[in-house]
């Protein structure tokens, strides 16, 4: 590759990401040469000024047409607009969340790590949702899950906290590989990592009698991703990790490391396996279609353990990581049932999780704060010690539990609505991501009965740091007004993005 | 556009924004606010309900906005915000704004949190007005769950004491009605694209029906609609929540829910149930009435046994739906009729009994049968008024409960003669209960000193002579009810074909 080739590309597609990598760069340097016993908080704003810039210049870019550069491993789709759109907001509000951290102890020597690490990771997440190489997917895959195992054992001497990166290495590096094996099929029986030359091959004149081991690959890959979202069978670090790890961290992995993963999937299974037949006749569905079943059957497992575990957790965090495996089940749903809303709901409902579990998370790393008191108890009496807060507190609640009136219950609306719209209705599917929703109201309503029923321990009053603010502010009246009004983003969804048409241009 | 019901519907919405910005502590100020913001609800109601009488037909007050629409295109999977009564949704929603009047006035005996508390029950009576007039499936589910939430919290930190364990059974049983209910809007809006009940109904029940919905699956939305409103309701065996929302909920809000609540379930099957699926409902005819016969007797006869007052009451509640059932089942005129007379005279009478109920648990702190023995010597007048509500309860004629039960029988005999008879059993059965309740309290053994209790005093006389005079009116002349509901009715016997 010349100079000369090198700058007739667009480069200006990658603005955002360039934005989020510059100021990551700057902000490590800063980090270096600043004096020891200066606050590092600093940095936090300069990085959350990068994260907002990196947003506009995405708005600045949400009317262009398809484009990819460097031999399509990097495109810039719909798709990929729409979901990165979601990943900003999300580390936007993370690290508003990490500037208002203060833990007790083990965290003043590494503040300004904290900081640039989000940085980092969410540039790989931002590269996986942009990929259209296997290869640039993985480079983004590893920048974000190498970026989030410091992140989960940044506390030095909290103990909790480096278990949580241990165990969040091991998980990782085993699901990586297991994704890594899977994806390797897919090389060795199309002889590219692109994407579109992968569809190309699967698609014209694909030698069915290797069918079996395309099956095989695709198991693996949908195992291993699994793993970023949360669901089973990858599911078993999530209560220790988000527990043990900063809340702030724990916040970004239920959020954007989820969604992350989400956007992944689904463009390998659209792209890769939607193009893959599943039958020698050509007649034959896409093996998606055939695979519907076993994404059903996971979904399925992820909501009952989700929610059914959940209800005897007392650490709230470890609830929420819970109520986070419940959701990314919800999601499967959508997926499993291959609707024509599946975009909408898809998008929808991580765009509604993000508001409301965000939300959660910062009354959470408020009321667990410097003590480090994380049991549900720590909730009694908030009523009465802040209303505001066990009243928005309340609200996000309602909408994880998916009450009416709230963005969650949209989200669930809209996934129903796929479920039953497809032939065959997908009625069991439907069934339990209803009953277990059911299961939900109890541990949902057990923070409640704490903050409203119960006596406060103390009637110390809560100081609501300046970020916190904010990110209530936004995420109650997301919350709320996407519940109501939720056509506001189905508009803008639609007339920006057209339904996504251009994803396999 | 006429914005008169979103008027009605959202009017308590001023009273919660008035009491969010008063301080906590002003008792009476925030008690005064909390009975007035729900009085605009009744004065609109009312004053559709006389130019209802008078004359103007009901769809003048339609309302349609915009609200969501799913998917790409317009025009498909649209959720429009609209609203809208016929005879029997305004009848209902009288009865709740009337209701809910009197329930905030019974709440002057609330003792703690009176901010918290009425902004509940203001948002608990925007859910139950906005359920009856919603027009279409996904706006009604969207209200029936704003009841549940305001619900929860005012049985869990107001209630007596087993509250906390009463509010999650009502949450469970309730939550899992409201999935099952879901699961039918969203298999009926997906596959017909409309959630409007009119348009369901036309579509439905045309003669080629509907190709996406077959009449299996019809009969499944029938059953689990069943098992949803019967959860309300409550049908046997889904009734246990109901019994320990009606002993630890305080009696005020007990009035709304025995008053209100439960007759959404009776209130979606007439509409929903018989109006969308009008053929499969007519194959299931045996089943209600058996149910209701069921319904009638079990709880006659546990009704009979109770030592607290509001045990017999809850089981009288479940005993009288029974009848609700019987009605519905009859699938004639007069049962229907009778059906609908019993959800507006139960939704009275047990509202009057809980507020006496309210009335001597405030002044002996129990409601056990034999520990207010001898009541009447202390307060004659509220022993008077109990057997006026006893009375009404199991059907004298002259009351409203007579009108009711009298239709509902005559419906089913027609009918079912065989299942008729036996349940003309729970009739005798409700006297022998509510006499031996009643007598028990009036006149039984005196346990305690009445001296220096007082009777029936100053507010208490409103709530109290208000529902004496609905239940006597409706007994005297049901024409006040039998003409807004002609045309609902004549509608609904269409749809059955007779």
């Amino acid at each position: 590759m010349d100079l000369e080739q090198m700058l007739s590309y667009q480069w200006a597609i990658m603005t955002p990401e360039f934005i989020i990598l510059g100021i990551a760069t700057i902000l490590s340097i800063m980090d270096l040469f600043m004096p020891k016993n200066q606050d590092r908080k600093i940095l936090g704003w300069i990085a959350f000024t990068a994260i907002i810039a990196a947003f506009v210049s995405l708005l600045g870019l949400v009317d262009l047409e398809v484009t990819s550069i460097l031999y399509d491993t990097f495109r810039l789709d719909s798709y990929a607009k729409a979901f990165k759109l979601l990943l900003l907001i999300g580390a936007a509000l993370v690290m508003l969340l990490a500037i208002s951290y203060e833990p007790k102890e083990g965290m003043k020597e590494y503040k300004g790590e904290f900081y640039y690490l989000f940085l980092t990771a969410l540039l790989g997440a931002m590269v996986m949702s942009s990929s259209g190489d296997l290869i640039t997917l993985f480079v983004g895959l590893e920048l974000l899950s190498l970026s989030s195992y410091i992140l989960a054992g940044i506390r030095k001497k909290h103990l909790p906290s480096n278990e949580s990166a241990m165990k969040y290495v091991i998980n990782g590096g085993i699901s990586t590989a297991v994704t890594l094996f899977g994806l390797s099929y897919v090389f060795g029986l199309t002889g590219s990592t692109n994407l579109t030359e992968i569809t190309g091959v699967l698609s014209a004149n694909f030698d069915t009698q290797q069918i079996y081991l395309l099956g095989l690959s695709f198991l693996l890959v949908f195992v291993g991703l699994s793993f970023k979202l949360a669901s089973v069978p990858f599911h078993m670090w999530a209560p220790d990790v988000y527990q043990g790890a900063p809340t702030p961290v724990t916040a970004f992995l239920s959020v954007v490391s989820k969604t992350a993963g989400f956007v992944i999937l689904l463009r390998i299974l659209l792209t890769v396996y939607g193009a893959a037949p599943s039958g020698s006749s050509t007649a034959s569905y896409p093996m998606l279609i055939k695979m519907q079943d076993y994404i059903a059957l996971l979904a399925g497992a992820t909501m009952i353990i989700g929610n059914v575990i959940a209800l005897r957790q007392r650490n709230v965090k470890r609830l929420f990581a819970y109520s986070s495996i419940a959701h990314a089940g919800y999601l499967l749903v959508a997926i499993a049932a291959l609707s024509a809303f599946m975009f909408d709901a898809m998008w929808f409902y991580l765009g509604a999780y993000l508001f409301m579990n965000l939300g959660a998370f910062a009354i959470i790393q408020l009321i667990s704060g410097k003590s480090d008191n994380e049991d549900i108890s720590a909730f009694a009496g908030l009523y009465k010690r802040s209303p505001i807060l066990a009243v928005s507190m309340g609200v996000f609640l309602l909408s994880l539990a998916g009450i009416p009136g709230t963005a969650g219950f949209i989200g669930k609306l809209n996934i129903f609505m796929g479920t039953f719209y497809v032939d065959p209705a997908h009625y069991v599917l439907a069934s339990v991501m209803i009953a277990t929703t059911v299961i939900s109201y109890f541990y949902y309503f057990g923070i409640f009965t704490q903050m409203f029923f119960r006596p406060a321990a103390s009637d110390e009053k809560i100081k609501l740091p300046a970020g916190i603010i904010v990110v209530l502010v936004i995420t109650v009246a997301a919350t709320i007004v996407f519940g109501l009004f939720p056509n506001l983003a189905f508009d803008f969804l639609h007339t920006s993005f057209n339904g996504f048409s251009d994803m396999f241009q | 556009m006429n914005l008169m019901l979103a008027l009605i519907v959202f009017s308590p919405l001023l009273g919660i924004l008035v009491l969010s910005l008063m301080p906590k502590m002003q008792e009476s100020s925030i008690k005064l606010v909390g009975i007035l913001a729900t009085l605009p609800a009744l004065v609109l109601s009312l004053a559709v309900f006389s130019q209802y009488k008078n004359g103007t037909e009901l769809f003048a007050y339609n309302l349609k906005w915009d609200w969501i629409h799913f998917g790409m295109s317009e025009g498909v999977f649209e959720i429009p915000f609209e609203l809208g009564v016929d005879g029997f949704s305004l009848i209902m929603v009288v009865l709740t704004s009337i209701l809910s009047v009197l329930a905030a006035i019974a709440s002057l005996h609330i003792k703690k949190e009176w901010k918290g508390y009425f902004m509940l029950f203001l948002l608990l009576e925007v859910g139950m007005l906005g359920v009856f007039v919603a027009e279409n499936l996904i706006l009604f589910f969207l209200f029936f769950e704003i009841t549940l939430i305001p619900m929860f919290f005012l049985i869990g930190k107001w209630g007596f004491h087993e509250k906390e364990k009463a509010a999650y059974s009502f949450l469970i049983y309730n939550g899992l009605g409201s999935a099952v209910l879901l699961i039918v809007i969203m298999v009926l809006f997906a596959r017909t694209g409309t959630s409007n009940i009119d348009v369901l109904q036309q579509l439905l029940t045309a003669d080629a029906g509907h190709a996406r919905i077959t009449d299996n699956v019809k009969m499944g939305l029938l059953l689990a609609l069943l098992v949803a409103f019967g959860v309300k309701l409550p049908i046997f065996p889904l009734h246990t929540w109901m019994l320990r929302v009606h002993v630890q909920a305080p009696p005020s809000i007990v009035m709304l829910h025995s008053g209100i609540l439960l007759k959404i379930g009776a209130y979606g099957l007439i509409r929903f149930g018989m109006g969308i699926f009008p053929e499969q409902f007519t194959s299931i005819a045996w089943l209600l009435a058996t149910l209701g016969v069921v319904n009638l007797l079990y709880g006659a006869f546990l009704a009979l046994i109770q030592k607290d007052f509001k045990m017999v009451l809850a089981y009288s509640s479940i005993s009288h739906m029974g009848i609700v059932l019987i009605g519905v089942g009859a699938l004639n005129e007069a049962g229907i009729q009778g059906a609908i007379f019993q959800v507006v005279s139960h939704g009275l009478i047990s509202a009057l009994l809980f507020f006496l109920v309210g009335i001597f648990y405030e002044r002996f702190h129990t409601s056990e049968i034999t520990k207010l023995g001898g009541m009447a010597k202390g307060m004659p007048i509220t022993a008077g008024f109990l057997l006026a509500g006893a009375m009404a309860s199991l059907g004298l004629p002259g009351m409203s409960g007579f009108v009711s039960e009298f239709m509902a029988f005559l419906g089913l005999f027609d009918a079912m003669p065989v299942l008729a008879a036996v349940g003309c059993l729970g009739i005798i059965l409700t006297a022998v209960y509510l006499l031996r309740a009643v007598l028990g309290m009036t006149f039984g053994k005196a346990q305690r000193e009445f001296t220096g209790v007082s009777d029936i005093s100053s507010f208490e006389w409103a709530p109290v002579l208000v529902l004496v005079a609905l239940i006597v009116l409706i007994g005297v002349y049901p024409s006040v009810l039998s003409e807004p509901l002609q045309a609902t009715l004549e509608t609904i016997m269409l749809g059955l074909g007779g």
